[in-house]
């Protein structure tokens, strides 16, 4: 019976199929917390990440989400709460045994090397080879081809591998990363802010492959600071200010509005509004501001 | 009845048509160095017959091979993002060391080549273990074991040998065997061809294959490119970088063995400056200086290059004086063309 009332727990309202969902969360964090020395980076935080759905952590700068995602990828320990992965309480000692569990961290940087062709760069570090003793060599058709094949099925499609991987836009580099993860059999994807760096165009671009991740059977943990491209794609979201958690919510229980307000909270953009206005803002600038203070105070009314 | 689903898409991409192969041709590392090679070729041959009878391109692939041998490492090293200032020395080093061992212990001279050799590999460990470990710039590191070096060839070689070169080993056990391997000649439709030039071209093809065909070969590019990113994806950056270190101290045994079987004695005071010829030989060739990008064959071709300018000034009856005026004119206008070609293939 265990197994099903955390099945009730975790299942979100308008999910496709409740047997497609799994009994026990991919990833679990109860009440997590981590200190540097006497500063506090994070505390308290819980969340769940399961195949197929979307998590977004949401936070404006230095709310904890580098903490949250360093500990989930295993760069750091949590000094407090518990960390289960697949329901079993883990301290990760690296990053190899989080990717041995299946996490895997796609970062702003991207971790590729500009120079090198796209498939280079996606076997980067677990590459195929053939043959034999001193004739073992690279295995360069069979490579090319799974990138090609891969990077299809993530809705790209390259006119050549074998070009340097810094010829691509960035949201194309976004997903050369995400369809490695997935091709070396990532189960959890930890996106960080991947869209903070990208024109309008170029993220839809990476939101659309996260919804091709989330569809491929993915638990993937997306972290950004924009509330406008998490709602769209997430499934549950997580709030985070000053190392705290300050609401964790299912995609049925808030708005894209309400989320907002959360995040930037109302009291301070009021101040931000009477700021501008002080400094003799553009107009339309304030207005805006204004509306959106009266938009928060309508929905906590 | 034919139905217009019959009609399949062509299975190759159109578009990939576009990259011309001239164009791919021209974004090969090794193309301006190619260009020049050609260029100068040309033009000696024009202003010296001489230049291109069989014995004098004889005499310039050896003169290409000495720096050669030495430039395949330095190459890989590049690539891999490092530089070794050293290797001039360390040539040396590696001479001294057989020359000096099998003679102070009267033994078979092969003892002193092994010596030699695990000395070699050992100085380029060092290199290469300091580098990861205290992560101060090659550039550093390697001047510090360039100087050292330097103090101890003269110091060790006049404290065991009395003088400031090492006695004749040409009468000692073992000497004929690693005359022939290291530098002897072989006959070629009447041309003596210096072993050299073959041990040269054997190690070109074997660093070739390692870059492009091999595991390691993906992990130097990456080492060189953007450690960081390598280190995410789970590259050894460090054994590497050491083992770049470790290859640059292999090819400094075998261009010492032959320095020292070709004349049977080392003076301790030689190699330097050398190691500049080396790392000019590699970005002739079009490795870039910052790292991930260059071949072995462009280090072979920038050595090529060298030894067609050091022999054809004399072949021209020029005052080699100037030499090293056009050597340095030449490394400006290689990298120049590299720049300009690599940035047009670029831009597709």
């Amino acid at each position: 019976m265990k197994n099903r009332d955390i099945t009730q727990d975790t299942l979100l309202k308008g999910e496709k199929d409740p047997l497609t969902s799994t009994p026990v969360h991919l990833l679990e964090l109860d009440k997590v917390g981590k200190h540097y020395g006497n500063i506090i980076a994070l505390t308290d935080v819980t969340m769940a990440v399961d195949a197929g759905r979307v998590t977004c952590v949401l936070g404006d700068n230095g709310a904890g989400k580098s903490t949250l995602i360093k500990i989930i990828a295993g760069l750091h320990k949590h000094d407090e709460g518990t960390f289960s992965i697949f329901g079993e309480p883990r301290h990760l000692n690296s990053p190899r045994e989080a990717l041995d569990a299946g996490i895997a961290a796609v970062y702003q940087d991207l971790a590729v090397v500009s120079l090198m062709p796209i498939w280079r760069n996606f076997f980067l570090g677990s590459e195929l080879t053939t043959g034999f003793g001193p004739f073992k060599r690279l295995d360069v058709e069979t490579m090319k081809q799974i990138t090609k094949k891969e990077l299809q099925e993530m809705g790209i499609d390259l006119r050549d591998v074998e070009q340097p991987i810094g010829q691509l836009s960035g949201g194309e580099r976004q997903c050369v990363a995400i369809a490695r993860a997935v091709h070396f059999g990532a189960k959890v994807l930890i996106l960080d802010e991947p869209t903070a760096a990208l024109g309008v165009k170029q993220s839809g671009v990476v939101l659309r492959y996260i919804l091709q991740a989330r569809d491929r059977g993915l638990g993937v943990i997306f972290i950004t600071h924009n509330p406008h491209h998490a709602f769209p794609v997430g499934d549950r979201f997580l709030l985070l200010k000053r190392g705290k958690s300050i609401g964790y919510y299912n995609k049925k229980d808030i708005t894209l509005e309400e989320l907002t307000a959360q995040m930037a909270g109302g009291a301070e953009l009021a101040e931000l509004a009477h700021e501008l206005e002080s400094l003799g803002g553009h107009g339309d600038v304030v207005a805006e501001v204004e509306a959106e203070v009266a938009n928060t105070e309508a929905h906590r009314g | 009845m034919t139905s217009t689903a019959t009609i399949k898409a062509p299975v190759s991409d159109e578009r990939v048509a576009i990259k011309s192969t001239l164009a791919k041709l021209l974004g090969r590392p090794e193309i301006g160095a190619l260009v020049g090679a050609v260029a100068l070729f040309i033009f000696f041959s024009a202003v010296a017959p001489v230049f291109l009878q069989p014995g004098s391109i004889a005499t310039v692939l050896y003169g290409a091979s000495t720096i050669g041998i030495m430039a395949v490492g330095v190459s890989l090293l590049m690539i891999g993002g490092e530089f070794d200032l050293s290797t001039g020395v360390a040539v040396i080093s590696s001479a001294l060391t057989a020359s000096l061992f099998s003679w102070y212990f009267s033994m078979n001279i092969w003892v002193g080549v092994l010596l030699a050799l695990a000395v070699s590999l050992g100085i380029g460990f060092i290199n290469g273990w300091i580098l990861v470990k205290t992560k101060l710039p090659s550039f550093i590191v390697t001047l510090a074991t360039f100087l050292m070096l330097t103090g101890l060839n003269l110091g060790l070689t006049r404290a065991i040998g009395g003088s400031v070169s090492t006695p004749s080993i040409s009468t000692m056990d073992g000497f004929e065997s690693a005359h022939a391997i290291f530098a002897s000649s072989v006959n070629i439709a009447g041309v003596d061809v210096k072993i050299t030039v073959f041990i040269w071209i054997a190690m070109v093809a074997v660093a070739s294959w390692l870059l492009l065909r091999t595991k390691v070969g993906n992990w130097i590019f990456a080492s060189g490119g953007d450690a960081n990113a390598a280190r995410a994806v789970g590259v050894p950056v460090v054994r590497t970088k050491i083992g770049l270190f470790m290859g640059v101290g292999f090819c400094a045994w075998v261009a010492g063995m032959h320095n020292l079987f070709a004349f049977s004695t080392v003076q301790s005071g030689e190699g330097i400056g050398n190691e500049f010829l080396y790392i000019i030989a590699a970005v002739i060739g079009g490795c870039l200086l910052t790292g991930g990008y260059g071949s072995a064959i462009g280090g072979a071709i920038g050595a090529f290059i060298f030894g067609m300018a050091n022999k054809g000034i004399v072949y021209a009856d020029w005052n080699p004086d100037w030499f090293k005026f056009f050597l340095g004119l030449m490394l400006l206008l290689a990298t120049i063309v590299n720049l300009v070609v690599k940035r047009r293939a670029e831009q597709k």
